[in-house]
């Protein structure tokens, strides 16, 4: 709470002349692997304190637009404008505890203050493992600790890069719990990169879709929160992102089948034969109604 | 559906019955009960591992051996002249040391040993760094290492006593490139192995270089840098040995060349025992440290 105090009366000048301060801004930004393009002119921008949520199918190039905002990509041609806070914290799909220090020494990496730190992990509930080694810790509980080090440096974006990917499905759930639970009490602007559509919407505020290196569908999700997954109204979000990512080919068809409202938590869209149809009969872009 | 479970429920009926009925048959062949068929009793399966560890077990080979060897001496079964007896060994010691010969001895091998691997230690540090964090540093550094590495060190002695002289400067130079070479080797290849997730992470988490190498290579390459450490002991302790038996004035290793032209092989058997006392203290050493300095990896070994 405190954290976002802090960040709003330090941004206050700023805000009196946007109404909505942008944390995010891209424009036209490419990205190219020998010679292919994997971004191909993104433009986007993310208003301080919305919870995005990026999807697409793996090699869709949602992992190069994040390294390109977290500033990673050395060695990658491109171009394009690209405007981001200058407090960025970024969670990996591995929790990336360095082996040879303890927990509370992994959660302030590259910053200082303990109390901050001890706090952090109050927070993702790993109370009392401060001084635990990170190879004694679940994946779950490393992927929390990983949450924490990113808190602690009271990002205004936040970049999340298949952050639960990794973890069990029961998990999952409860991390999804957490990380919302941490975004409404610290407000960053979120990037959640994710190839799953549940997690996506059950989220996020926002869900963006890319494929082939362009922002296809961008949709505001308008249901509040905590999201059940069973929700039915969700359900029509899921059908439109998944129509937008070539999963609904045939109506009654297996794949459809197998994804009905609510029905399986986590669902990864994988390739599928949808995929390669939606490419021939790609329409118009599909945009929401509230965003620009 | 049905059908199936019926199918399979006699099935497990049927060989039910059938155990019941083997087990039957062992009773009475054997004549006493046998646990066959008893309900929830759990015989533990044959153990294929050593088991638990028998304490100091490490000792108990050499313990064996000094008493074989105290017993064939004490019978006689043993030429004094070829091996003496343990406590012949013991006595010269002790006068050796109370007559102030070993003392000087050891203290001249210590200070030798010592200086080389110092500098041997300082060098394989400095030099894995340089080349394994600039790519300048890896050009000009890493190919002449692995040249001087290709070249057996001990075979630089002739040239070295013509450059620096017979005197301890080119002992203590064969000691140091004796040391560096397996420092520089792991230690170089602990930091071209660091994981590139960790660069990452320390690039998101706004590292600055210094802080970059302090907190994620060092630590990072230590196992690394500590495998080359125990060799370099090893090394100097190698290199000090043939250094001083082939051409010195001083040291333990002359002390020793001195008792073969006199058929002192007591006075050699000393001079061994001395040097396997350093090899046994500076790896244990190195291993403490190593547990100390590395305590994060037990968890991992339980």
């Amino acid at each position: 709470m405190a954290t976002h105090t802090e960040r709003l009366t330090a941004t206050g000048a700023a805000a009196t002349t946007t109404a909505e301060r942008t944390a995010v801004r891209l424009r036209g930004l490419t990205r190219s692997f020998e010679g292919r393009a994997v971004l191909d002119g993104i433009d986007l921008d993310i208003p301080a304190g919305q919870f995005v949520a990026l999807l697409g199918h793996s090699g869709s190039g949602k992992s190069t637009l994040l390294r390109a905002v977290a500033g990673l990509d050395h060695e990658v041609a491109g171009s394009g404008g690209l405007t981001a806070p200058q407090r960025v914290s970024v969670v990996f799909q591995d929790s990336r505890l360095l082996p040879w220090r303890r927990v509370l020494d992994n959660v302030l990496l590259g910053t200082e203050g303990e109390e901050k730190g001890r706090a952090a992990l109050a927070e993702v509930g790993l109370k009392g493992r401060e001084r635990a080694w990170p190879n004694e810790l679940s994946g779950g509980e490393a992927q929390r600790a990983a949450l924490a080090r990113s808190l602690v440096r009271e990002p205004e974006l936040l970049l999340a890069d298949e952050p639960f990917g990794a973890l069990d499905a029961l998990t999952r759930i409860r991390m999804h719990a957490l990380l919302r639970e941490l975004w409404e009490r610290h407000r960053p602007s979120v990037l959640l990169v994710t190839h799953d559509v549940d997690e996506a919407i059950v989220l996020a505020d926002r869900v963006l879709v890319l494929e082939h290196g362009r922002l296809g569908l961008d949709l505001a999700i308008d249901r509040p929160h905590p999201r059940s997954y069973r929700d039915p109204l969700l359900g029509e979000y899921r059908e439109r992102l998944l129509a937008a990512l070539g999963v609904t080919e045939d109506p009654e068809g297996a794949v459809e089948a197998g994804l009905p409202a609510g029905a399986p938590l986590g669902a990864p869209v994988g390739p599928t034969v949808g995929a390669e149809l939606s490419r021939d009969r790609k329409g118009p872009p599909v945009t929401s109604k509230d965003h620009r | 559906m049905t059908t199936s479970v019926d199918i399979t429920s006699a099935t497990s009926t049927a060989s039910t019955a059938s155990a019941e009925h083997a087990a039957g048959t062992t009773e009475s062949a054997a004549g006493t009960p046998v646990a066959v068929g008893a309900a929830g009793q759990v015989r533990r399966r044959r153990r294929l591992s050593p088991g638990r560890r028998l304490p100091a077990s490490r000792l108990v080979g050499p313990l064996l051996l000094l008493a074989l060897w105290a017993a064939a001496s004490a019978t006689e079964r043993l030429d004094p002249a070829a091996v003496p007896a343990p406590w012949t060994v013991l006595e010269t010691g002790v006068r050796l040391w109370t007559d102030g010969t070993l003392p000087t001895d050891i203290l001249t091998s210590l200070r030798r040993a010592g200086a080389g691997f110092a500098i041997g230690l300082t060098a394989g540090i400095a030099l894995a760094l340089a080349s394994g964090l600039s790519r300048a540093g890896e050009a000009l550094i890493d190919g002449t290492v692995q040249l001087n590495r290709a070249i057996p060190t001990l075979g630089l002695i002739p040239l070295f006593i013509l450059w620096l002289g017979i005197g301890e400067t080119f002992k203590i130079a064969i000691i140091a490139i004796v040391v560096y070479i397996p420092i520089y080797l792991n230690t170089h290849a602990a930091l071209a192995g660091i994981d590139t997730r960790f660069v990452e992470l320390a690039e998101v988490q706004g590292l600055s270089r210094f802080r970059f190498i302090r907190e994620i290579v060092v630590p990072g390459a230590l196992p690394g840098f500590f495998v080359g450490l125990r060799l370099g002991v090893t090394g100097s302790w190698l290199g000090l040995v043939v250094l001083e038996q082939i051409n010195a004035t001083n040291g333990l290793g002359y002390l020793m060349f001195q008792a073969q032209n006199y058929g002192q092989s007591d006075v050699i058997l000393v001079g061994l025992v001395v040097y396997g006392i350093f090899g046994l203290v500076s790896d244990s050493a190195v291993r403490f440290i190593e547990r100390k300095v590395l305590s994060w990896r037990r968890t991992l070994s339980g």
